[in-house]
């Protein structure tokens, strides 16, 4: 039977298993709003704004795994949805963007609502398609999440003009699909994971370093065993929390310009560095000159592009994170070498000694609400096990430094993009995913007005997210950076004009709630998580200069800390 | 690369976002019509070429990149020069033109239009030995690259 395009575009999904679309409506995507009303497989969530219908496909993407699906319309619509589109491209995280485009013929007219969305998302998408004939519709379907969930995942656009999407063609949905131009390596080389081991074993200071790439290859039980069956220490940048059990002895905490004292230290003197499914990315690396003098580095990633990009590697691994780890694991078991114990022992007695600069420790005497307290505390009501968003600031590092993820999927954070506005439209994409967790969106009051709108998406669709807004009236990280190195020049730092959240939260329906005592903060987080088929708006008044530390400044080393 | 609407611009794009070098670039199609081929001139450190290798196979139109210049490879460009062409000089840039194996192929009382097919750098020689003030205009084709031998692309 023939079908139109909107309705092959909606199969399609079915097809996919997608459950739950975010999107918003116009003109040139009418056809597909249509069909989607006809159904009842695949779930429309309607945002209030495109950016926020990126955001909670990401969202979505990040706590399950799976591709996130976002649909919006021409012109503003797809340039609204940008911004949510480049965060997950910094991030790998697989989603399909549907973006509505003009009649076919009317492309290149300046027609009403009209953009070229494939050269504006050229640079921050995987890939693009547009779609001129309702005959390829199905099969360019498949191929965007391929693509988007295969190899280095990715975000995927596909335009879809106006008429395509009311031609008919037959229905023949793909079962499998291969590109010539399109296979992504999955092995690694073994005789360059064989190096790899035997380089291992041999470190004196060794340590793992990982990323992203461990939570998004699903390798985070394989880091789990390798590590701890060598008794080496493991460290995770931003994107990677939750690839290691944060509360496992093993673990040293978050590296970088606000990692432990403990995790830079050990990376900065180790002799092999072992990076898995990372990218050493400025903000963990520091001063690139001064990065691990001492170490041979392993570097096992799915991109053979993120391999010596920006530090040179001894034993480069292309291949999926969880094979590669797979291998390893396999070969320390045949083998009957052992990591040298005498060398270990030592290097964690020299570890020890930086844990006792014990750099996380902050003022609990001063009478304000310290941020770092109700990120602790959130940790302690949720059990450790929410699913925590955040946006973009001082209180993306707190949650970052403070709650510790055991489990891979649980932080969702624009790390790369470092997109304000983000937390919460994602936490309304975890929610979905996920309807009975408990999700919480650490955020600012900066950040938290930048999608503050969606507050009304989460009324309509009754989702329980607890926002734990750290508001300490600055933009916090921007001011840090002005007291430290702008001698205290606050311009435009200050959050002058701010509405009262209490009753913003009311207003759309919600339970607000402002938090000014210290005393009172567990207590409040307490009674928030009781209230589970509500959103809870906590306005917790923070200490308003306190500074995320440690530090890290420009130009320095991993070894060159500012400690609080 | 898939002979696709944007490919082009994903390459150009990409040479761009990465603040690498295009020299020079051409692109069309081959005996099989659903792929094109591009030959682009670069130039940078090892690392860059590495990287500039790397992001292109990424792209996901790339259907096969190979490095012409890691190994025995011919180069050709074509020129169309044209210069003014007066008296003595008529009979110069005539010698001059058949001594780097170029034809006139547009004449004129006042001018000559020279086509030059040779390397790149044998263009730019010729170039070089006619007085710049007498050039009019020049148009060159960009380089396109295939390897010695046997081996192709296919191979």
């Amino acid at each position: 039977m023939e079908l139109t395009g909107a309705e092959i575009l909606v199969r399609s999904l079915k097809e996919e298993g997608v459950k739950h679309l975010f999107g918003y409506p116009g003109g040139a995507v009418l056809h597909i709003y249509d069909a989607l009303y006809q159904q009842e497989d695949v779930k429309h969530v309607l945002v209030r704004h495109e950016q926020a219908a990126t955001h909670a496909a990401d969202g979505y993407a990040r706590s399950t795994g799976k591709a996130g699906v976002a649909l919006v319309t021409s012109g503003p619509g797809a340039t609204n949805a940008v911004t949510g589109i480049a965060t997950a491209y910094m991030d790998s995280i697989p989603m399909v963007v549907i973006t509505g485009q003009v009649f076919t013929n009317m492309i290149g007219n300046d027609a009403f609502q009209e953009v070229d969305s494939i050269g504006i998302t050229r640079p921050c998408v995987k890939h693009n398609f547009l779609v001129k004939d309702v005959a390829d519709l199905a099969e360019t379907i498949k191929k965007a999440f391929y693509i988007a969930t295969t190899g280095r995942p990715g975000p995927v656009v596909i335009d879809l003009p106006k008429d395509v999407t009311a031609a008919k063609a037959e229905f023949n949905y793909p079962k499998e699909i291969s590109m010539r131009s399109y296979n992504p390596v999955v092995e690694g080389h073994i005789g360059q994971i064989k190096r790899a081991v035997t380089m291992m074993l041999s470190a004196r200071r060794p340590i793992f370093y990982t990323g992203g790439g461990v939570v998004l290859g699903r390798g985070a039980a394989e880091l789990t065993e390798l590590a701890q069956q060598l008794n080496y220490p493991v460290t995770n940048t931003l994107m990677g929390l939750g690839a290691y059990p944060a509360t496992d002895k093993q673990f040293l905490g978050m590296l970088g310009m606000h990692g432990t004292y403990e995790a830079n230290m050990t990376m900065h003197h180790c002799d092999v560095l072992i990076a898995i499914g990372a990218r050493f990315d400025d903000r963990v690396t520091g001063n690139i000159e001064k990065f691990c003098p001492h170490a041979k580095i392993i570097h096992v990633d799915i991109d053979p592009s993120s391999i010596s990009k920006n530090v040179k590697v001894d034993v480069p691994i292309v291949g999926s994170v969880t094979n590669v780890l797979q291998e390893m694991i396999a070969m320390l078991k045949e083998g009957d070498k052992k990591p040298d114990e005498q060398a270990i022992g030592d290097w964690w007695k020299q570890i020890t000694e930086w844990r006792g600069a014990d750099c996380l420790k902050y003022d609990t005497e001063s009478g304000k609400v310290k941020p770092q307290q109700v990120i602790e505390a959130l940790y302690r009501e949720t059990n450790g096990d929410a699913y925590v968003t955040s946006d973009v600031g001082q209180h993306q590092m707190w949650a970052a430094q403070y709650y510790k993820f055991d489990k891979p999927y649980r932080w969702i954070n624009s790390g790369g993009l470092g997109t304000m506005g983000f937390g919460l439209p994602a936490a309304m994409g975890v929610q979905f995913a996920h309807p009975d967790a408990t999700v919480a969106c650490v955020t600012g009051e900066g950040s938290i007005q930048m999608c503050i709108q969606e507050l009304s998406t989460c009324l309509q669709y009754s989702l329980p997210i607890k926002i734990v807004a750290l508001n300490n009236r600055y933009l916090g990280m921007v001011r840090q950076w002005q007291e430290f190195f702008y001698d205290g020049r606050y311009a435009m730092s200050y959050m002058d004009a701010l509405p009262d959240f209490v009753k913003l939260a009311e207003s759309y329906g919600h339970v607000g709630m402002r938090i000014e005592n210290p005393a009172d903060v567990d207590g409040a987080m307490e009674e928030a998580m009781k209230l589970k088929d509500r959103l809870v708006f906590m306005d917790f008044v923070t200490d308003s200069e306190e500074n995320v530390y440690p530090m890290i400044p420009a130009g320095a080393g991993l070894n060159e800390m500012i400690l609080v | 690369m898939e002979n696709e609407a944007g490919a082009l611009s994903r390459v150009a794009g990409l040479f761009s976002a990465r603040g690498y070098n295009i020299e020079s670039l051409t692109v069309a199609p081959t005996e099989d019509p659903s792929l094109s081929r591009m030959t682009v001139v670069t130039s940078g450190s090892e690392e860059i070429i590495e990287q500039i290798t790397k992001q292109l196979n990424k792209l996901i139109d790339v259907v096969k990149l190979v490095n012409l210049s890691e190994d025995e490879h011919i180069e050709r460009e074509m020129a169309l020069i044209k210069v003014k062409a007066v008296g003595e000089a008529r009979e110069e840039y005539k010698r001059l033109a058949d001594i780097f194996n170029g034809r006139i192929i547009d004449v004129t009382e006042a001018s000559y239009t020279i086509e030059l097919t040779d390397s790149g750098d044998r263009i730019v020689e010729f170039i070089a030995a006619i007085n710049a003030d007498q050039i009019i205009e020049i148009v060159r084709s960009g380089v396109s690259g295939i390897a010695r031998g046997e081996k192709s692309l296919h191979s």
